[in-house]
């Protein structure tokens, strides 16, 4: 009992209070987060996962600018009522190229990470344009003037050197083509070779019916169309876990 | 340190030190907190015991239950499917129109597609199926490509005008005006007869010209009565249901520069069972032929 007489010692001294209350919540922080970087099933790795394009990035900002993801989660957790609805569960490795993740914490519109695909273009810009026009009890504002900005795309290079400083794999050629990546994506005419070839799966063609200027619309829209279609659920194996 | 029998107050003792002449009791934790107390931290190494919980090396401990939430939710699903089992075989056997002369299993069915309905179809025609411009209403009566329920089951496999499925239901309506096939009274003259088929506005003196001008050009799809044929998914002109807008404007526009509405295929997406419970659901929504 010798230790636990000499409390009074740490409790007169705030210096050695603070460096001692420190130390014991590192240890706790140390063993509920270090682990997480070195588990095998935490960091499993599923085929298919790629940086996003330069035209999808630029959606994902405006997702982001525009706050979309006040109301809107992404993040399917393993439960019957929520696959049933929106598919597949969420993997951690679906948002690895996130930054930052858009999980969201509240859900008041429903869940978007597997709205890929799902609905035609021409639905998604009538619904960001009136979204009661579709569901007439939807609360959702409505996102007209995106279809009227045209997209600033001179930063580009920029955003994806930041995301590569973030550890997000773009690669030289990458970067060096996003000009013209950003503007074949949303252009039906364009040759797409080379860009479906850095970006698989990417969907090219025009988003917002408005094939002559590239707008906020079609960058949104070409990010919602990507949305959790990457990982090929059909032949991925997760085994127990 | 003084002695702490030194600084006993009304029978309890201090703990012994003073901070600026304030001393302070000590009094035992009450019995009942502290075995809660007790109780929490041996509830806490049971936990740690029994669920996943300790990070080793390689993997964390998987305790003695085994769960995992993938886990769970495999099994859950499974209970549901093998619970669900003689059902979804029936309906994948049988057709549509058998499945829906059986009470019991026309109900089941009903259920699945309704809740299917919310997930796939509400997004353009409504959570009560109750459409809006461009999604047909589907609790009306008023059908494009038929209503029977072995049409509305083709419709929801194949689509309407979906490239990807080869069976799509097809038909187009020809730009009377953009591609210049009529001249622009004739245009005027037949928007006029349409609106006079339903009772809407129009204007007397040209009904005669539209009437000619309807039966040389729009009648082999809408029907001489302009009551529209399903096998061509021409819209019936003579009802007060309209797809677009209930206008002379919009009527005009269609004839000029005509919108078609695209449905996808749900056959290969879905799979049959779903399908099938679809088209019970939305047979029963009240429009069924």
């Amino acid at each position: 009992m010798s230790i636990l007489d000499k409390h009074h010692r740490v409790e007169t001294n705030a210096t050695l209070l603070l460096i001692l209350s420190f130390l014991v919540i590192s240890i706790g922080g140390i063993v509920e987060i270090v682990p997480l970087f070195y588990l095998q099933n935490t960091i499993e790795r599923v085929e298919g996962m790629r940086p996003y394009s330069p035209l999808e990035l630029k959606g994902r900002a405006i997702y982001q600018r525009e706050g979309c993801y006040v109301c809107h989660s992404q993040m399917i957790r393993p439960f019957r009522d929520e696959v049933e609805r929106y598919g597949h569960y969420s993997l951690a490795a679906e948002s690895m190229y996130d930054h930052p993740f858009q999980w969201g914490s509240k859900r008041t519109g429903p869940d978007l990470a597997r709205i890929g695909g799902r609905y035609s273009n021409k639905w998604h810009v009538q619904h960001l344009t009136d979204p009661r026009s579709l569901v007439p009890e939807s609360i959702m504002p409505s996102y007209k003037f995106l279809a009227k900005n045209k997209l600033y795309v001179s930063d580009i290079i920029n955003h994806l050197e930041t995301n590569q400083l973030l550890g997000v794999p773009y690669n030289q050629e990458m970067i060096e083509n996003a000009f013209a990546d950003i503007k074949a994506q949303a252009d039906p005419s364009a040759d797409t070779t080379g860009l479906l070839k850095r970006y698989p799966k990417a969907k090219t063609g025009d988003f917002d019916g408005n094939p002559t200027q590239l707008t906020e619309m079609d960058a949104i829209v070409a990010y919602l169309q990507m949305l959790g279609t990457l990982v090929d659920f059909s032949t991925l194996d997760l085994g127990q876990r | 340190m003084s002695k702490k029998e030194d600084h006993v107050v009304n029978k309890v003792e201090t703990t012994g030190y003073e901070w600026d002449g304030i001393k302070e009791l000590n009094n035992p934790l009450p019995r009942w907190w502290l075995y809660v107390f007790y109780t929490t931290i041996l509830f806490a190494i049971c936990y740690a015991v029994y669920y996943p919980a300790i990070p080793l090396i390689e993997r964390n401990t998987e305790g003695l239950s085994n769960y995992s939430s993938r886990k769970e939710l495999e099994n859950e699903m499974a209970a549901v499917k093998s619970s669900h089992a003689t059902m979804l075989e029936l309906i994948k056997t049988m057709d549509v129109s058998d499945i829906q002369s059986d009470p019991k299993l026309a109900r089941f069915a009903a259920a699945g597609g309704a809740s299917n309905f919310k997930v796939y179809c509400s997004q353009c025609h409504g959570s009560g199926a109750q459409g809006g411009v461009g999604y047909p209403n589907l609790n009306d009566d008023d059908w494009l490509w038929g209503g029977s329920i072995n049409q509305i089951e083709t419709t929801i496999r194949h689509g309407i005008r979906y490239e990807a499925d080869e069976d799509t239901r097809y038909s187009e309506m020809p730009a009377f005006g953009r591609d210049q096939i009529l001249s622009e009274e004739q245009i005027i003259a037949v928007a006029n007869y349409v609106c006079s088929l339903s009772g809407l506005e129009h204007e007397e003196s040209v009904i005669a010209l539209g009437a000619m001008v309807f039966t040389e050009n729009c009648s082999s799809c809408h029907g001489d009565d302009g009551k529209g044929i399903n096998e061509v998914g021409a819209p019936n002109l003579a009802d007060k249901l309209w797809l677009y807008d209930k206008s002379k404007k919009a009527i005009l526009s269609q004839i000029i520069n005509p919108q078609h509405g695209i449905m996808p295929a749900w056959g290969n997406r879905l799979g049959d069972i779903i399908v099938k419970e679809l088209a019970v659901y939305v047979h029963g929504l009240g429009g069924g032929e």
